[in-house]
């Protein structure tokens, strides 16, 4: 059983490297805060309970159920963290479960890694919060408000932020919003499915073990700033994906923004190339030499390592 | 149960295993840099940067398979970028009716494609070769190193530490599960259950490590406490670079960069 | 010259109300090996958990002439070493040499004293070369050995151990046997093993239901069948 990849990781190479930087930059200040939060309410139980509940979570990812033949649900476990633990110690799980997917077992790029911290811990956590929270109060004291509730924040937590995610694919030119919106919302509107299910079944077996962490996640009001915050995420993913994907020609509104960086660029093309590199303007040629370059490279190391590994054995 | 096939790292004691863990980390982080900002379409860069990393992975003697063996993981993502082939424009190179529709096919369009499929490529190649050839408690102090907040780079060691005993318990599981689920025979019984069920079971699953998982934290954080810990994350200091590391870090930083350069002079 | 553990009137009852320790009192000598003996819920794991301050409860506890209060804690648990049951809760760090060391670095040590600690604190578990190792691939008793180690690098002067042989198999059980003979250090050990008791500990004390029912030499309460099964306890 090899560690599979997961459907919202964007690997490196996706999205542009503005889009990325960025979005490194939301997260980092989003989570440089969150760590503050986290220290404050938790003090010195935040490093064993985060770091062993993100291992908790990263194994419950593991857990699968067969949905028909092949195919399987997974958790990411945005709602059920946010609805246990509050929105704070969310975000630092979700960041971490995330971060180590992407460095040690590469489901996610490096670069690519503050948009997916940005769509999963941040975007997932605030959605579901804002959904949980708004509906527990909207249906009130009522035992399945708890499951009604937690379904929804799991269902809109994995939707908006694959809308996120399609979103910032096409602002890099990738994919097409109007193709990439439908196709990535689409699936993960059946996904999304799975984990509610998930989260449900979840909230079930803790209603009856452990009540008591039910309750205690969900103690921060409605109206602070998290609350606000996941609805201002939503609505503006609510409003920005069916316009991009209405778009006739999605990419046409991206196109004009390269456009504007090769105009920027142009007068430096046109001052350097005669003089730094005559006689190798025809494209293919510099490829071709390339190649050769390349693989004369590669013929050295592999040279050079069979070389030191032979004085090796003999020394 | 041992889950080591889910640890990337393979030990050996190759060039490429006895670097500095801080270089390699940030060589890795400037390569993806570099191949993300390479333009669209600058191939000899593509090429040269795909020299660079076969040259690393024989360094690391892991086996050219087994790097492009991994890499490969990427590869389903690649489909999203698809239609980008039919969607930018420029010089049409076929066209493919689907139904209704016509689909044209343009150069420029394809050549986006190829870059993103390579850029993608290379990148995961690079983080592979940095995660099989480097232990994670090393990969730590190389991000105490860029400066990563101690607190998180903590929680990530507890994170990495435990992974590996709560990814068995969750097998365990599983594996419980599927002893509990043989097939009566009776043909009029429905086999498994419906989905909802089954996805009940899963969440039931998923709540009870969630427990384990909270109370393992809790005598962890007792443990901690018998030995003195006060809530700040205290880790012994990093050794200074050597000057061979220093070396091999600008000169790899400056080779990216005049590549890159070239590529965005040339192409951009 | 202070006992190393002294312990009076110490009572304690959990937030569910169970009163799991009733007025315990017992007075440890530097050097001595004691075996703290009992059927589970008994409270020996409480106690343990009030000698370091984990748990503070009524009466009087004092270890290593200090009291155990919210202001003595970090000193109290730098005399007094606790080695819990399950080491793959006290290998939390990523390398083994990183969990020996955390104790000495809390401690304000400087970088070459926690060297010289971990060094040190290895050698007397016999486990000098997995300084770099990674503690997830470690055999039970190895993981075993590495725990001791983690406290022993503190240095403190009584070093408490909850059944330190459970789990383990004949061989490793053999080499932590030997490991606990050769420690020069104040010992109190909760176990279940009475053959490591009538083996390593001169004196036992017996405790069951929140109380301590007997407190002497080993030898005469193993004699002793009508005590011992009157608590769940059997003859090695």
């Amino acid at each position: 059983m090899l560690y599979s990849p997961q459907s919202m990781h964007i690997p490196d190479g996706f999205l542009s490297t503005l889009v990325s930087i960025i979005l490194w930059a939301i997260s980092i200040i989003v989570v440089g805060y969150t760590l503050k939060r986290v220290g404050k309410d938790l003090g010195e139980r935040q490093i064993p309970l985060m770091g062993v509940l993100a291992a908790t979570i990263f194994a419950g990812q593991m857990l699968n159920f067969s949905v028909t033949g092949g195919t399987s649900g997974h958790l990411l476990g945005a709602a059920i963290s946010t609805i246990l633990l509050g929105p704070w110690s969310a975000v630092i799980i979700l960041t971490s479960v995330v971060s180590i997917q992407a460095l040690v077992f590469q489901d996610g790029g490096v670069l690519a890694l503050g948009a997916n911290i940005f769509n999963m811990a941040v975007v997932g956590v605030a959605v579901s919060y804002f959904v949980y929270t708004s509906l527990r109060k909207l249906i009130g004291d009522k035992s399945w408000s708890i499951f009604v509730s937690g379904f929804a924040a799991a269902w809109f937590s994995i939707v908006f932020a694959s809308l996120a995610c399609a979103l910032e694919l096409a602002l890099s030119g990738t994919s097409p919003a109007n193709i990439a919106v439908p196709a990535m919302g689409g699936i993960h509107a059946l996904i999304g499915i799975g984990e509610g299910l998930i989260t449900v079944g979840a909230l079930a077996f803790l209603y009856s073990a452990r009540r008591d962490l039910i309750e205690s996640g969900s103690t921060v009001p409605m109206g602070g700033a998290v609350w606000i915050f996941g609805l201002g995420i939503a609505l503006f993913l609510a409003i920005l994906s069916p316009l991009a994907s209405s778009h006739p020609d999605g990419l046409e509104w991206v196109a004009r923004q390269k456009g504007f960086l090769e105009t920027a660029r142009s007068p430096l093309f046109h001052i350097i190339p005669d003089y730094v590199l005559p006689g190798i303007s025809n494209k293919s040629l510099a490829t071709i030499l390339a190649g050769i370059i390349g693989a004369l490279i590669v013929f050295g190391v592999a040279y050079g390592v069979a070389y030191l590994r032979k004085n090796q054995n003999t020394a | 149960m041992q889950l080591t096939f889910l640890d990337p790292y393979r030990p050996s004691n190759s060039l490429l295993h006895r670097a500095d863990a801080r270089v390699k980390f940030l060589l890795t982080i400037a390569f993806i840099l570099t191949s993300s900002l390479t333009p669209v379409g600058a191939w000899p860069v593509y090429i040269f940067l795909f020299a660079l990393i076969l040259s690393v992975t024989i360094l690391s003697e892991l086996g050219i398979r087994f790097v492009l063996t991994r890499a490969s993981l990427a590869l389903p993502f690649v489909f999203s970028a698809l239609p980008v082939i039919f969607t930018t424009t420029g010089t049409t190179l076929f066209t493919f009716p689907v139904g209704v529709w016509t689909l044209t096919a343009s150069s420029e369009g394809l050549a986006r494609f190829v870059s993103i499929a390579l850029k993608s490529w290379l990148s995961v190649q690079a983080a592979i070769l940095l995660a099989s050839s480097t232990p994670f408690p090393e990969l730590l102090q190389a991000m105490r190193a860029v400066h990563i907040p101690r607190l998180l780079v903590a929680m990530f060691g507890l994170m990495w530490r435990y992974l590996f005993v709560l990814v068995d318990e969750a097998l365990r599981l599983m594996r419980a599960r599927s002893a509990r689920s043989g097939v009566s025979g009776d043909k009029n019984k429905k086999i498994g259950g419906s989905v909802i069920w089954r996805a009940r079971v899963a969440g039931g699953m998923a709540g009870n490590l969630f427990l384990r998982g909270i109370e393992r934290s809790d005598r962890i954080y007792v443990s901690m406490l018998s030995r003195g810990y006060n809530g700040e994350a205290r880790a012994l200091p990093l050794s200074a670079l050597t000057r061979d590391s220093w070396l091999i870090l600008c000169l790899g930083i400056l080779a990216l960069a005049v590549l890159l350069i070239f590529g965005i002079l040339l192409w951009g | 010259m202070h006992h190393s553990i002294e312990v009076e009137n110490l009572s304690f009852a959990y937030p569910d109300g169970h009163a799991a320790l009733r007025s315990v009192s017992l007075h440890i000598a530097p050097g001595e090996k004691v075996a703290l003996v009992g059927p589970n819920g008994a409270g020996k794991s409480t106690l343990i958990l009030h000698l370091n301050g984990i748990l503070l409860g009524k009466g009087k506890v004092h270890v290593c002439g200090l009291d155990v209060e919210e202001k003595n804690l970090s000193r109290v648990r730098a005399s007094v070493g606790l080695v819990f049951q399950n080491p793959d809760d006290q290998l939390f760090s990523p390398t083994v040499y990183e969990d020996v060391a955390f104790g000495p670095l809390y401690q304000g040590l400087s970088v070459s004293e926690v060297d010289e600690r971990v060094k040190s604190a290895l050698t007397s578990v016999r486990m000098g070369e997995y300084a770099r190792r990674v503690s997830y691939h470690l055999s039970a008793g190895e993981k075993k050995r590495i725990a001791i180690a983690t406290v022993l690098s503190m240095q403190p002067e009584v070093l408490v151990l909850d059944e330190p042989t459970a789990g383990l198999d004949p061989r490793a059980r053999r080499a932590l046997i030997n490991l606990l003979c050769d420690l020069p250090i104040t010992m109190l050990v909760s176990t279940h093993d009475m053959r490591l008791v009538q083996e390593l500990f001169p004196r036992t004390i017996v405790m069951d239901d929140g109380e301590i029912v007997a407190d002497g030499l080993t030898m005469g309460i193993l004699e002793d069948e009508k005590l011992l099964n009157a608590h769940g306890l059997e003859k090695p």
